[in-house]
């Protein structure tokens, strides 16, 4: 049967990545169309009319919006290979936990570290080093959040990895001193092609960020 | 077989509200343990959630499971009868969006726009009307969310067909209205009046004036703040 699987994406964003990721680790061939969010094409507002945002999943003209509901949607149909969450429920239970809790800290406090100054930007980093610090305690021992191999947590948190060398110099902090398991976490991740192939140059992500403020007129 | 299942939760909570409701809907008999949650939080609460210290906390066989709709996926999980998601895994990504939605917008926007300052209210209640004119979408005809019956969109959109509409008697407003989202209204009436909501539903007159005073409250700070 012919399988048809799109991705509407946007380089940067991290929660693209997760879906580019899951794909990858399923060993599934689908075709990327990168999308300029400042003119939005006519195929993202029909398949994503409620929220008009990346990424958009469309499998066989149906489109699944969300990314974590995305990467849930791919482990379900594409089981029988690399299964990313957990089969016992309370193991899963804890998997989507820890995803959820990416999903309300990371991008939002991220968020404030690059887009403000002083005391605002002061408190940023603290709390995301707070958030981090959990996350690796979390992680304990593990090689990967989902145990021996790449899991559900490990793609959600992943993607933000790329994201950390360009909130470091706008906050002039290191990550790597306050968390180094973690760091050898994402490193680890790296290794790996999925995650290697869908993440972007954090290079290329700090030029991305200097160049959104200053647009948004931020110093 | 000794099955040993707690909810920790608080009785007015539209989230501790959605375990509740789940494990009434699959049969599943419970400890219900109520939290003071404005006052003394229990050390057992902040032993289970010590991530977020919140209701609902579920306990199986002691083991802690926290958020309602994780709380929910597992439930849904663990007691494999009265299913409330659909099996097909397209079907069940649309479930989980339209939860997604009610938690993130059309909730707390219904709640914002019930208790923000006057200058601030136009904007917000117009944004709540256009979240529930796209929720009314998902209806598309059927009683349900979910269907014929009680799916995991309705247990929590809850939230919105009772606790917001509670809220809404109380600040007199008239959001969600027969008239204007005809499809959601009914849905609101029907799911309200299924003999297991009915049962497990905090009463209105309980309910009245302790959202009556969480709104003064809510006012009171942001007037400070």
């Amino acid at each position: 049967m012919a399988e048809e699987v799109v991705l509407l994406d946007f380089w940067p964003s991290p929660f693209g990545m997760r879906s580019r990721i899951a794909l990858a680790e399923k060993g599934i061939k689908y075709e990327h169309k990168e999308e300029d969010l400042r003119n939005k094409s006519a195929l993202l507002l029909q398949m994503n009319p409620v929220h008009k945002k990346i990424p958009v999943l469309i499998h066989n003209g149906k489109p699944v919006c969300e990314s974590l509901i995305q990467v849930q949607y791919i482990d379900e149909v594409w089981h029988d290979k690399a299964p990313l969450l957990p089969s016992d429920p309370y193991q899963k239970a804890t998997a989507r936990f820890w995803a959820d809790y990416v999903d309300k800290k990371i991008y939002e406090v991220g968020g404030r570290v690059w887009k403000t100054k002083g005391e605002k930007q002061a408190t940023a980093k603290k709390e995301l080093i707070e958030t981090l610090k959990l996350l690796e305690k979390e992680l304990g021992d593990k090689p990967y959040f989902g145990g021996e191999s790449l899991g559900y947590v490990d793609v959600a948190f992943i993607p933000f990895y790329s994201w950390f060398y360009a909130l470091e110099k706008c906050g002039n902090f290191s990550i790597e001193a306050e968390c180094p398991k973690l760091i050898a976490w994402a490193k680890r991740c790296m290794q790996k092609e999925s995650v290697a192939k869908s993440l972007p140059d954090q290079q290329k992500v700090y030029d991305f960020i200097l160049e959104m403020k200053k647009h948004f007129g931020i110093e | 077989m000794g099955e040993e299942v707690k909810v920790f939760g608080y009785w007015a909570s539209p989230y501790s509200y959605r375990a509740e409701l789940a494990l009434k809907l699959k049969g599943v008999s419970y400890e219900y343990i109520n939290e003071d949650i404005f006052g003394n939080k229990s050390d057992l609460l902040l032993k289970y959630n010590p991530v977020h210290k919140k209701v609902p906390v579920l306990l199986h066989n002691g083991k802690s499971i926290v958020e309602s709709v994780v709380i929910l996926e597992y439930i849904e999980e663990t007691w494999k009868h009265n299913l409330y998601l659909p099996q097909d895994p397209y079907d069940k990504a649309t479930a989980r969006f339209w939860i997604k939605f009610i938690d993130e917008k059309c909730f707390p926007t219904l709640w914002l726009a019930a208790w923000s300052p006057e200058n601030e209210r136009e904007k917000v209640t117009n944004e709540a009307c256009e979240y529930m004119k796209t929720l009314e979408s998902a209806l598309n005809g059927k009683k349900f969310f979910g269907g014929e019956t009680i799916g995991m969109v309705d247990i929590v959109a809850s939230s919105v067909g009772y606790f917001i509409r509670v809220t809404q008697e109380i600040m007199g407003l008239n959001l969600l209205s027969a008239d204007k989202f005809p499809q959601l209204f009914q849905w609101s009436e029907d799911f309200a009046n299924c003999s297991i909501v009915k049962e497990s539903l905090p009463p209105r007159d309980k309910l009245l004036p302790f959202v009556k005073g969480l709104i003064a409250k809510y006012q009171q700070d942001n007037a400070k703040a």
